[in-house]
């Protein structure tokens, strides 16, 4: 809006596109007043590496929702990542370990990718499926039992979930920090971006603007699925061990959710990809100032129902 | 005239955000009456009919029918006034059986409140035979084509008690015996006293099944009269004709005779839409599609973008065989195509004036995919600058712009392209006279730049200002070409309705 004169309808454009910013302020003002330490540094660096996961899945899920599509089988190849990756460990060492793990989830993204894109089936019924079937081979592949992780090779892998720089810094901050760059890049400054969006947005159009929508629909699903499985396997290395019965479970309900109040529409179009970072954010916490106030965790679901649902509302699109 | 009035619908205005869609139109129907409502797109026929069934809102204007005013608010209002619509889309239930369509939604009950099929199977029966349907009624409605669904839609129709049955497109997907079928089965219903409104583009039916005809243009009465009063020509006239001309031809004759060719389609056939039509496309010219709605101009337009696939016949890019799978093949080539429906097939709504323009080149202002954001920026300012574009800033969401400007940062995405080709799908549609000067004009410079543009327009005038050529288009065939100052509303429109016999002895247009 350069010269133009700034009517009542800008401002409310301009809350809107911020709304997520605002509430994050008001959430942060709000715990400044009724929460006991809330502002010392070792409570705002846990909030930012238990948000890692959420962020991580959350950055995939941006690109899938900006095509349209949604993807739920984030939380299932969570798991597969951190069984495969800790069963490996020993054999292979921790860089192929991990290597191979996001390899194998991104087979499930390839599936996800080619169903939605080329078979035009229903992303929702096509992810559920592989929400079902992954979590069901991260089960088998170590016999629904729980893999510690020991030995000297673990304590390496462990520091990818435990590990501070210069003592302060935890190492999810550079993770989430890489991951939201890339992600930000590519859907704001590539081609591929543009295509994200223009699909997601009026597939039709882009087709006759001369846009592949299966191409693009695949690389989102692998994007996807490579998140999720960096995801799993930061999961496994801060608690230790992997469990495909757990790892993960319900992480994409927060990846939705994540994205849903960050201000990406659900029918596809613009990403917001700041916007689900704060989208994380505000879920982790209101995890947080209901723990540090000795409030039941229940609670806590029902503010974030709330929250998700009052986010979505503001920035819901009245001419659509 | 002694015509005993069923519905009376006077002064009716219905105004959209920035258009008037109904400007004041009256539309009488008599009891037992088939009675055409004929016009173009956007003449505002679906419009009429949905103020009548509620769907709409009339702004202003009365509705009287069967002798009192009514004033639906729903669908189901209108239909227990006894006002029945089979739209083009039926809805039915395909899976399930034929007389459970029929009732469906007021299932009639047995003594132990259980739903009575038997009482459903019989008088279903009753009511399809009396149609002239024969069909087993216990087996589900998928098992039989578009006809015998129709049918069951119009049984279902008659037997709430409809007094008026309104027809959008009925016909256009059956072929020539189920037409017939439908027809013998409106003279039943006309035989019974039942009103109905016809609504089809194809002016043969229009002649064969209608006793009256009432036309609309641009949201405006344009005509009524019985059809035996007119003649194909008229018809087409009231539809298209009586345009103010304010805008002027610029070029004199015909040049292009010697300029080489750029693009050539083949006996082109796609279901029943293209059959076996062929055009040739010179370099530097400005070729013209004439015809009615469901001429087939836009399916073939889309075939030579590669949009959809044609089931037979070839096309040649400079004199070299090609097969565009998709747009981007076609694009590659140096083709551009805008759409005629912008808001579904042109615009990417939430991305901004930049991004739509671009989105059609990035590869060329791209290294290693990511884009340059000085050469985009360089392009969009430039064409913003060089059409006028009027938007506050390139950063601008494209939906927050005029149509008018829509459709320029449309024409901007395939001109910076530089092309060879241009498709044009009803270029000003729903633009003011301004933007049309300007869009004409830009259309003139291009042909001058050599580049061709392939023109599809219901304004005939459009055509007659702007086309080197104009190929004259009816159900899916070529009937014939006009060159240079040969081209004018009246020639276009005596090829159009001269055809009318000779498509019949062909079998018409379904094959």
């Amino acid at each position: 809006m350069s010269s133009a004169v700034r009517t009542k309808e800008d401002t409310i454009a301009t809350l809107k596109h911020y709304s997520a910013f605002i509430l994050l302020g008001v959430m942060l003002l709000l715990n400044l007043f009724i929460t006991p330490n809330f502002f010392r540094v070792g409570t705002l660096w846990n909030i930012v590496t238990q948000t890692c996961t959420i962020i991580l899945t959350g950055m995939g899920m941006t690109a899938v929702i900006s095509t349209g599509g949604i993807d739920i089988s984030v939380g299932a190849v969570m798991a597969l990542a951190g069984i495969i990756s800790a069963k490996l460990l020993d054999s292979v060492g921790l860089v192929p370990a991990i290597l191979i793990a996001v390899l194998f989830c991104c087979v499930s993204g390839v599936i996800a990718g080619f169903m939605v894109g080329r078979l035009k089936v229903q992303a929702m019924v096509v992810t559920l499926a592989l929400l079902i079937g992954v979590r069901g081979v991260a089960q088998l592949v170590n016999d629904a039992k729980i893999f510690y992780l020991t030995g000297d090779r673990a304590e390496v892998y462990k520091k990818l979930g435990t590990a501070k720089i210069g003592g302060v810094i935890p190492i999810q901050v550079i993770l989430i920090i890489a991951a939201v760059a890339v992600t930000w890049f590519i859907l704001e400054k590539t081609m591929l971006g543009r295509h994200i969006q223009a699909v997601g947005d009026n597939s039709r159009s882009a087709m006759l603007a001369g846009i592949s929508a299966t191409k693009t629909l695949m690389f989102v699903y692998i994007y996807s699925a490579a998140f999720a499985a960096f995801a799993g396997i930061v999961a496994t290395a801060k608690i230790g061990a992997a469990d495909g019965n757990s790892l993960g479970l319900l992480a994409e309900l927060d990846a939705i959710a994540a994205v849903a109040v960050g201000g990406t529409s659900m029918s596809g179009g613009r990403a917001k990809v700041f916007g689900t970072v704060v989208g994380a954010l505000i879920m982790q916490l209101i995890n947080i100032t209901v723990n540090m106030n000795n409030i039941t965790y229940e609670y806590a679901q029902v503010f974030k129902a709330i929250i998700i649902v009052f986010a979505v509302y503001i920035q819901r699109d009245k001419a659509a | 005239m002694g015509r005993d009035v069923l519905l009376e619908m006077k002064g009716i205005v219905k105004n959209f955000p920035g258009v008037r869609a109904l400007r004041g139109v009256d539309f009488t129907v008599a009891k037992g009456e088939v009675h055409a409502l004929m016009g173009e797109n956007g003449a505002g026929k679906s419009t009429l009919i949905k103020a009548l069934t509620g769907i709409y809102q009339k702004d202003e204007g009365t509705i009287r029918f069967d002798g009192k005013e009514i004033n639906p608010r729903t669908a189901v209002e209108a239909q227990r006034e006894g006002i029945s619509t089979i739209y083009q889309e039926l809805n039915l239930v395909p899976f399930q059986t034929v007389y459970e369509n029929m009732y469906l939604g007021r299932e009639p009950r047995n003594a132990f409140g259980g739903v009575d099929r038997k009482k459903m199977i019989t008088e279903t029966k009753v009511i399809l035979n009396d149609l002239g349907i024969h069909v087993d009624v216990t087996v589900p409605l998928q098992k039989y084509g578009t006809a015998v669904q129709q049918m069951v839609a119009i049984g279902r129709a008659i037997s709430v008690n409809a007094k008026l049955v309104i027809m959008d497109e009925p016909t256009s997907s059956l072929d020539t015996k189920e037409v017939q079928v439908l027809f013998d089965v409106i003279r039943k219903l006309k035989a019974r006293g039942i009103a109905v409104i016809f609504i089809s583009h194809r002016l043969d039916e229009i002649f064969e099944i209608c006793e009256r005809v009432t036309i609309l243009k641009d949201g405006a009465l344009s005509g009524e009269v019985g059809i035996e009063e007119i003649d194909q020509l008229k018809l087409i006239s009231y539809m298209i004709g009586g345009e103010a001309k304010k805008l002027e031809r610029t070029k004199a004759g015909y040049k292009l005779q010697d300029a080489p060719e750029i693009a050539r389609m083949e006996k082109i056939e796609q279901g029943l839409r293209l059959n076996g039509i062929g055009i040739d496309i010179k370099k530097g010219e400005v070729l013209g599609l004439a015809g009615l709605l469901g001429s087939g101009r836009t399916e073939l337009a889309k075939v030579l973008f590669g949009a959809t696939q044609p089931d037979k016949g070839d096309i040649l890019w400079m004199d070299e065989k090609v097969h565009f799978k998709t747009p981007k093949d076609s694009i590659k080539k140096g083709i551009g195509f805008c759409t005629e429906d912008r808001k579904v097939e042109g615009i990417i709504p939430h991305l901004s004036v930049k991004e739509n323009m671009t989105i059609a080149m990035l590869p060329q202002i791209s290294k290693y995919g990511v884009v340059s954001k000085k050469k985009q920026s360089e392009i969009v300012d430039e064409y913003i600058k060089r059409l006028k574009i009027k938007t506050p800033s390139p950063n601008q969401a494209i939906r927050n712009l005029s149509g008018g400007n829509q459709q320029k940062v449309l024409l901007a995405r395939w001109l910076c392209m530089n092309p060879k080709l241009v498709i044009m799908d009803e270029p000003t549609r729903g633009i003011d006279v301004g933007a049309k000067g300007e869009i004409e004009a830009l259309i003139q410079e291009l042909a001058g730049n050599g580049i061709s543009v392939l023109m599809i327009s219901s304004e005939m005038a459009e055509l007659e200002r702007n086309c080197d050529r104009v190929v004259v288009m009816r159900e899916g065939r070529s009937l014939g070409q006009l060159y240079g100052e040969e081209i004018n509303q009246d020639a276009i429109m005596a090829m159009i309705a001269a055809a009318a016999g000779e498509l019949e002895k062909e079998g018409g247009f379904n094959e």
